[in-house]
Parts: C-alpha cells; sequence; structure tokens
C-alpha cells in the first residue's frame, strides 16, 4: 500500500479528501466525532472549521498509494494497519470506534478518484516521484530543441522517428513487467554491454511499444545474445540479415499481434515495435550500427523490424514451439537470423504431393541453388495452402519429411563450376548425395490471411554452431523464470 | 523549462589508447597472420608470409574457429604477448 521512501503518516486516523467529491462532502460533518489528520487534496480550505493538510503535489497522496476519496487510514507506529475507500459505515465505525458514526447516512457510498491517479497527473507524479528509480543518463534538452530532432541528432534512431523516452513513459513501460528496472538481463554485442530492463524499456518507448509488449521485447534480446544467435556475426555479417522474431502462445492474442492476414507487414503495433525495440537496443546499447560493425552489403527492410505472431488458433500444423520443445500454453519467441521474406506461388496443387514439389523446387533455390546445408530457413505456410496439405492429412513431420525428400541432389550437381556456375560444394563430393537443409533446417510456421494460394520462405545465415542457431525463449509474464531450447 | 529524455546507449566510457608508433622497419619484427577462417583467406596470408619473410620479419600464423564470431580471448591474448604486429586477413 504503501511506496518507498513514503513520508510517515501520524499515528492515529487519517482521511484523504477533496471538496469535489460529493462522498468526501457527505462525510466531512463526521470528522469532528473523532480525532483525525485530513489530508485535503484539491482545495486548502476544505473541509470547513477542519484545520486539514492541503497535499499540494500530492506527495502523501501517490507514496501512500490513494486510489479513492475518501480514505481513511488507521496508523499505529508510522505504519498502516487498516484502511477503507469511499464510505462504508461499518468499515469507517469500526475503524474510527465511534459506534454509531454516520447512523443516519446510508449504508455505502463509493467514493471518488484521487487526485493522484487522474490520467492527466499520474504519469507526471510518476515520474517526479518515482523517477529516482531510474538510472539511466538524463539528456537536457532546451524549451525550443524539437524532441524528436534531437534523437536523430545524437544518433539514436533507426532512421524513422522515435517516441521520445520521457521519465513518465519508461515508468509506465517498466509497468509491463515485473522485473526489477536494474536486472542485467543480457550483454548486447558488439560492444559487449549490459544491459538492464530499464534500458530495454528505454528503447521499446522509443519503438512505440505498450506496456504489455516489454515483457516479449525483454525474451526477445535475451534470445538474440546468447552464444548460439550470435547476434554479433548477424550484424557484422556482409549478408543482409537480421533477427526475425516468431512468436508463439496466448499471449500473442492478448496483445493484439497479428498472424493472420499480412503478417509479415505493416499495420499491427505489436509486431511491429516489438521487432523495432529489439533492433534498437542492438544499436543503441550494443552499439551496433550500419556503416560501422553492420558491414551489410544490401540490408533488407526487416532489419527495422521483423515479427510476427504464428497463426495457432486455424493451423492444422503442432505449433512452431511445441516442434522446439515447448507447450501450447507457453508464450515463446522464437529467433531466426533471415532475410526478407520471398512469395511461394502455387495456385493450381490441390493434393499435397503436388504443393511439396512446388515448395521443394522453391526452397531449392535459397541463396544459391548449389549452396547446400549452409543456411536454415523460415517456411511460412499459408491458410490456403496449409489446407491442401491438411486435406491429404499431412501434418508438420509429414509435410517437412516429404520435402526433405525432396530437397536431396546428386554431388556432381552441385560441384564447383557444375552447370557453368562456380559456386557450389568442393569437388571430393561429386559422388555422394546431398541434402539442401540439415535435418532440422526447415521452420514451418503457419500464417497469413484466409484468401490467397501462397506461402513464404525466409532464408536464413551461416547456420549451426558455425555462424547462428534459431533459438526459442519463453516470455516471462511474471518474475523471471526463463527457459531456453 | 527543460526537457529532460532518458539516454537510451549502454553509456559506454571508452578509455582512450595512443596507437603504437609505426614501424620503421619488419626486419625483427614478429607478426602474427591472423586468419578469420574465410575462404581463401590462406591464399592471401600465405603470400604475406613469403613478402614478410623475404623483408626480414619472423611471421607467427593464427587462426579463428569462425569468422562469425569474435576472436576467443585466449586467441587474442596468445597473439598480444608473442608477436609485435599483427595483420588480419578478410577474405572470400
Amino acid at each position: 500500500m504503501t511506496r518507498a521512501n513514503a513520508p510517515v503518516l501520524p499515528d492515529g486516523l487519517v482521511v484523504f479528501v477533496k471538496r469535489e467529491c460529493e462522498t468526501c462532502r457527505m462525510v466531512v460533518p463526521l470528522l469532528g466525532e473523532f480525532e483525525a489528520t485530513v489530508y485535503t487534496q484539491d482545495d486548502p480550505t476544505f473541509p470547513d472549521g477542519v484545520d486539514a493538510m492541503h497535499d499540494h503535489d500530492l506527495s502523501w497522496s501517490w507514496h501512500h498509494d490513494i486510489e479513492t476519496v475518501p480514505t481513511l487510514i488507521r496508523v499505529v507506529d508510522g505504519q498502516e494497519v487498516e484502511r477503507t475507500v469511499g464510505w462504508l459505515r461499518a468499515d469507517w465505525q469500526r475503524i474510527s470506534g465511534v459506534a454509531d458514526l454516520g447512523a443516519d447516512l446510508p449504508v455505502m457510498r463509493p467514493g471518488c478518484g484521487s487526485m493522484s491517479v487522474d490520467p492527466d497527473l499520474a504519469d507526471s507524479l510518476e515520474a517526479t516521484f518515482g523517477g529516482h528509480v531510474l538510472k539511466s543518463r538524463r539528456i537536457e534538452l532546451a524549451e525550443l530543441d524539437d524532441e524528436m530532432e534531437a534523437m536523430f541528432d545524437r544518433g539514436f534512431t533507426d532512421g524513422l522517428p522515435v517516441v521520445p523516452p520521457t521519465e513518465a513513459r519508461v515508468l509506465r513501460m517498466l509497468q509491463g513487467t515485473h522485473r526489477d528496472p536494474h536486472e542485467v538481463v543480457a550483454v548486447v554485442p558488439p560492444d559487449l554491454v549490459p544491459v538492464t530492463v530499464e534500458k530495454i524499456a528505454v528503447n521499446a518507448v522509443m519503438a512505440g511499444c505498450l506496456p504489455e509488449y516489454l515483457p516479449w521485447v525483454i525474451a526477445a534480446v535475451e534470445a538474440v545474445c546468447t552464444d548460439e544467435f550470435n547476434i554479433h556475426g548477424v550484424l557484422a555479417t556482409t549478408m543482409p540479415v537480421g533477427p526475425v522474431i516468431v512468436c508463439n502462445g496466448p499471449g500473442t492474442r492478448a496483445i493484439g499481434m497479428n498472424g493472420g492476414g499480412n503478417a509479415l507487414g505493416q499495420g499491427n503495433r505489436a509486431n511491429l515495435t516489438i521487432g523495432r525495440a529489439v533492433q534498437l537496443v542492438v544499436r543503441n546499447v550494443g552499439g551496433g550500427r550500419p556503416g560501422e560493425v553492420d558491414r551489410a552489403t544490401h540490408g533488407n527492410p526487416g532489419k527495422i523490424s521483423f515479427c510476427f505472431a504464428e497463426l495457432e488458433d486455424s493451423s492444422p500444423f503442432s505449433t512452431l514451439a511445441v516442434s522446439r520443445g515447448f507447450a501450447p500454453s507457453d508464450d515463446t519467441v522464437t529467433v531466426f537470423a533471415g532475410e526478407g521474406p520471398r512469395c511461394i506461388v502455387d495456385q493450381k496443387a490441390r493434393t499435397a504431393e503436388e504443393l511439396a514439389n512446388t515448395f521443394a523446387a522453391c526452397l531449392r533455390t535459397l541463396h544459391n541453388p548449389k549452396l547446400v546445408l549452409a543456411f536454415d530457413a523460415v517456411l511460412v505456410v499459408g491458410p490456403e495452402h496449409a489446407r491442401v496439405f491438411a486435406d491429404d492429412g499431412w501434418d508438420r513431420d509429414r509435410l517437412l519429411t516429404e520435402l526433405h525428400t525432396r530437397l536431396q541432389s546428386p554431388g556432381r550437381e552441385l560441384i564447383w563450376g557444375a552447370g557453368g556456375i562456380a559456386d557450389g560444394v568442393p569437388p571430393h563430393l561429386r559422388d555422394t548425395t546431398l541434402p539442401k537443409f540439415r535435418p532440422d533446417g526447415i521452420l514451418l510456421v503457419h500464417a497469413g490471411g484466409g484468401a490467397g494460394l501462397f506461402s513464404a520462405m525466409i532464408g536464413g545465415w551461416a547456420n549451426g554452431a558455425m555462424g547462428s542457431q534459431p533459438v526459442t525463449w519463453r516470455v516471462a509474464t511474471s518474475g523471471s523464470d526463463r527457459m531456453s531450447a | 523549462m527543460t526537457k529532460l529524455l532518458l539516454d537510451p546507449t549502454g553509456e559506454r566510457r571508452v578509455s582512450h589508447r595512443e596507437r603504437l608508433a609505426r614501424p620503421t622497419s619488419l626486419h625483427g619484427q614478429v607478426i602474427g597472420l591472423l586468419d578469420i577462417s574465410k575462404p581463401r583467406g590462406d591464399v592471401f596470408l600465405d603470400r604475406l608470409e613469403t613478402l614478410l619473410q623475404d623483408a626480414g620479419a619472423k611471421v607467427l600464423r593464427f587462426k579463428k574457429p569462425t569468422f562469425t564470431k569474435p576472436a576467443p580471448v585466449d586467441l587474442r591474448h596468445e597473439i598480444a604477448t608473442q608477436c609485435t604486429l599483427v595483420i588480419e586477413a578478410l577474405a572470400d
């Protein structure tokens, strides 16, 4: 009930009121019947005839978490031992010790909102009284400075405007997690800087996140900063890859993520800002900026943000997260070092066999048809394509098995120079049969709109222990339980 | 009235280090050649090794386990303690 560094309430009975509140006006005549310290929020002369303390900056109300007026509190040895809000006759009689207090008043009457929780004031009060918990350096701007331009000038943005991270906004963002603002979440490459929950919140504000997205951003930052994912290499590479974030679990629906129409595109705040926040953390905290450690030849638009939810409810397949060892009830992020999506078109296939043939033919071309085993892929199966597989009884495992079977190639077609193409595999592999992907190298996800016989594939980067491994991380919506796979 | 924003960076304080003086001669220098494990980096470094040895330098060869990650601390320490100069080869 009482916040840190709160001024100590006087022993005895304490009442918070404001003149604007009808219930307060109803109860103040009773204040003559017992001893109490009265705090008035709006009018210093209220209640008439009572020598009240004027809580002019609402410090007492904020620190003692007054949400409703009137509030009656009993304090013993500086500690609150009892409180009631609004007018509940039985409570007031018990706490005041006056047995017939307000006998002629109604049994109960709800109170009014405390000024300290007025939406117009709450953020600034939070910043004024709670801002000391924020450890980040303060950047002071003159009144005539344009905050948006100031953020650009300091190199804090990804090329798009960011939301200025004021104390009030960052404190509000931190309400999205139970984790301590000062907890170090990860060490962010390339500068290997420890990042706290607070620093992630600052960047999440800038990205445009709502507080309820913060646990997802934190999980994704944790996932990309693992040695397995290797964000250092993903950032530094000349290839056009960045973290692609696939979200699973009931929480994706709770925060309004999009796994349906245009899931990989624009228009959904959660999708766009979660992915963007992760990239801003890498940029601002890790120091990973294009032209510096980021050496991408072309890059891709997904390096601003590439984050979407799996469309789970209507999927004929088990989810990506379940295939990676998590429960359907878990909220997870899976991070994949990927390029931009490419469309797989087949509007004629009506059997799973036919459609698998198309998928395999397209997947074979990934990066270079003659390069095998070097790259993984995310295969985003659209709902209309998924239905074709479901109609023939193919589940996730069957589809992946069929694809891997179709994606075998004779070494002689892949060796350096074969087909007039210099790149490929070394000549000693001429007489072998080589798969395009390693056994777990296709990550199948169900997403997309209800109309359109299309799917999408997202090519990866150098895979395995020598490059980047996909990492799935549980989103901690409370406490700091965590798990990776 | 001023507006306050929070610094989104890691607030790192970078220590300033002076560059070493450029060597006047390669003769007698111990030069580390670091192969980052990109294809054909060795072709480039083999040629450099010959040229440097001809110039009177002693050459030591080192290799990162993978080009995708920074050189391990132990490898960096080894190079720092054994060499007076280092050349890192980017190649493809």
